[in-house]
């Protein structure tokens, strides 16, 4: 992160690769893309306002705020719940079953496949072609089969997260020196005991890597889902709200989405850092 | 005390000929120097004494017997690269043989024997010189002190044939010499049949009791697909490193090797 030792002048003639900003201008340059948005968003705002007081589509910072509280700490009229809390409770409770069981499978099928080539020739044609089936595409087959509850969503979930991060553990194993795996056969390893000493660990930090990035597309899923068919969760009240043209609470709403999609890589992210420490140094 | 014989062996990578006609009778307890110029298959023929890789055509034998068509833990290995398991302590990465052996499910020792385990991995690291550094992982280790935990971590295994590739080529002259006496220490205590690829022809001599050069006769263009490397050059080295008195042998061998590694002159690694 450092700067040239000791060396001012010398910045003009470095090269744009090797120049970096100062703390305070990496913080200020970090921010400012998001102070950007914002400005535009005010001016926007105040724009159609002064024009039309009743405008609905970019309601002020104060009307969002109002919305936002309502939502976070006013309970509902006809139901005597807090919304938010109660749509961010069911939306996590699907999203992390869905992730949970999607990420235990593919790192399983995932490690197998890779690593026993009879497994390997017997799955991967089949983890490739239904790796393509497109999840939204089966949804209705979902609802059709588990009905409108709980595990039609859970399910899209797993089946569109687990086939990318199975196939992306394939590749993982696959990657694996092959000197390592012919060194623990020297030390007398079964193929058991290569998977759970070398591989199973090893593969664990990447998984979470592989999870981090299919965030994305389980979010996604979990909002299709509960925008389709359901009583409760984030996704079902956004869409719900849209009726009504809400946008001040359809946009915190939106906010705190991404809040929490935003916590939960960071948390993976630490916790791959504390639990696999020899990953992060590796070189 | 491993014989190992090589019969004819050829091999190819896709109709392109790497090896061919490789013969070699290797006596008990012999140390085996490997030289010759890159790419000429000094790794591949390592391989094969491995059974990472599979002669296209010719035999193996050791003691008179074809290798198994898997690596074993009676051949241990030290690779130039990738040797030891970078999710492993140091410690851990020379307990995991004596896990593999006593643990079939589990992989893994617990209470007392992991204990003992370990006492015993400690001393092996100790006399390779890692004693001080038991908690580190592989990364935070310089590339002398990796090669030297592969040594060690392969050694735990007290295998009959031990194969280096190129093994102490990242090392500085000091470091390397002092692992020269270790090696030759090593090599007369446990027995075993080494064989050492080196691009370092003294360190070939030092070491080795025969070297031999692996180089292409034929090595025109034209010709490269259609004919290998071969053994060109097989010399004894002189005088003779007559390894171990017979009243060492009846004192019961390896048992003693880490007393005797203790006492070694100019052992790195202890007082750092
Ligand atoms: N898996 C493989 N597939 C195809 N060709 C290979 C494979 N492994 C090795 N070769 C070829 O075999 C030849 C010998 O390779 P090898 O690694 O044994 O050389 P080497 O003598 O160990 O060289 P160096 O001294 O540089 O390590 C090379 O021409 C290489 O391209
Ligand atoms: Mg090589």
């Amino acid at each position: 992160m450092d700067t040239a030792a000791g060396g001012r002048p010398a910045v003009m003639r470095r090269r744009m690769i090797n120049v970096y900003p100062t703390r305070g201008v990496a913080l200020f340059l970090a921010a400012l893309p998001f102070l950007l948005l914002l400005l535009a968003y005010l001016a926007g705002s105040a724009a159609r306002l002064a024009d039309n007081p009743d405008d609905k589509l970019l309601p002020s910072f104060a009307s969002i705020g109002a919305g936002f509280a309502r939502m976070a700490f006013e309970a509902d009229p006809r139901t005597g719940d807090v919304l938010l809390w109660v749509d961010t409770a069911a939306s996590l409770a699907r999203l992390l079953a869905g992730l949970a069981i999607a990420t235990v499978m593919a790192g399983v099928f995932g490690i197998a496949i890779g690593l026993v080539p009879y497994v390997r020739t017997t799955f991967n044609g089949f983890v490739a072609v239904i790796a393509m089936i497109p999840p939204l595409a089966i949804l209705p087959i979902l609802f059709i089969i588990f009905g409108l509850g709980e595990t039609s969503k859970v399910a899209l979930i797993v089946i569109g997260v687990a086939p990318v991060v199975m196939r992306d553990m394939i590749l993982r194993v696959d990657e694996m020196p092959r000197e390592l795996m012919v060194k623990a056969q020297t030390l007398g390893a079964s193929t058991w005991q290569i998977a759970l000493r070398v591989v199973v660990p090893q593969m664990m930090p990447r998984l979470i890597d592989s999870v981090r990035l299919s965030l994305c597309s389980a979010w996604l899923f979990l909002i299709a889902a509960e925008a389709i068919a359901s009583q409760s969760g984030l996704g079902y009240r956004i869409f719900l709200l849209r009726r009504y043209l809400a946008m001040d609470t359809i946009l915190p709403y939106v906010a705190w989405i991404t809040l929490l999609a935003f916590a939960l890589d960071f948390a993976l992210r630490r916790l791959q850092r504390k639990a696999f420490p020899w990953f992060a140094g590796r070189a | 005390m491993t014989a190992v014989s090589v019969k004819n062996v050829w091999k190819e990578y896709d109709g392109r000929i790497v090896l061919e006609q490789v013969s070699l009778e290797v006596e008990p307890h012999s140390f085996i120097a490997l030289v010759g110029p890159s790419g000429c298959g000094k790794s591949t023929f390592l391989r094969m004494l491995l059974s990472a890789e599979m002669p296209t055509k010719g035999d193996i034998l050791v003691e008179g017997e074809r290798l198994p068509g898997e690596p074993t833990a009676d051949r241990g290995v030290v690779f130039q690269r990738y040797s030891v398991f970078p999710h492993l302590t140091v410690l851990e990465n020379v307990v995991l043989g004596k896990e593999f052996a006593a643990s079939p499910f589990l992989g893994k020792l617990f209470g007392k024997a992991k204990k003992q385990a370990r006492e015993e991995a400690a001393e092996i690291l100790t006399a390779v010189g890692l004693g001080d550094f038991l908690n580190l992982y592989p990364s935070q280790l310089s590339g002398g002190m990796q090669q030297r935990l592969a040594i060690a971590q392969a050694l735990i295994k007290r295998p009959k044939i031990l194969l280096l590739d190129e093994p102490f080529g990242a090392l500085d002259p000091g470091i390397r010499a002092e692992i020269h006496v270790l090696m030759l220490k090593l090599w007369r205590e446990t027995k075993m049949t080494v064989f050492m690829v080196t691009h370092d022809l003294s360190e070939a001599f030092h070491l080795g009791t025969r070297v031999i050069a692996f180089d292409r006769p034929r090595n025109r263009p034209e010709e490269r697909e259609r004919y290998g490397a071969t053994i060109t050059h097989d010399l004894a080295v002189w005088p003779p490193k007559y390894p171990v008195s017979d009243t060492h042998i009846a004192s019961g061998g390896t048992t003693r090797l880490l007393d005797e590694l203790e006492a070694l002159p100019g052992r790195p690694g202890v007082g750092h």
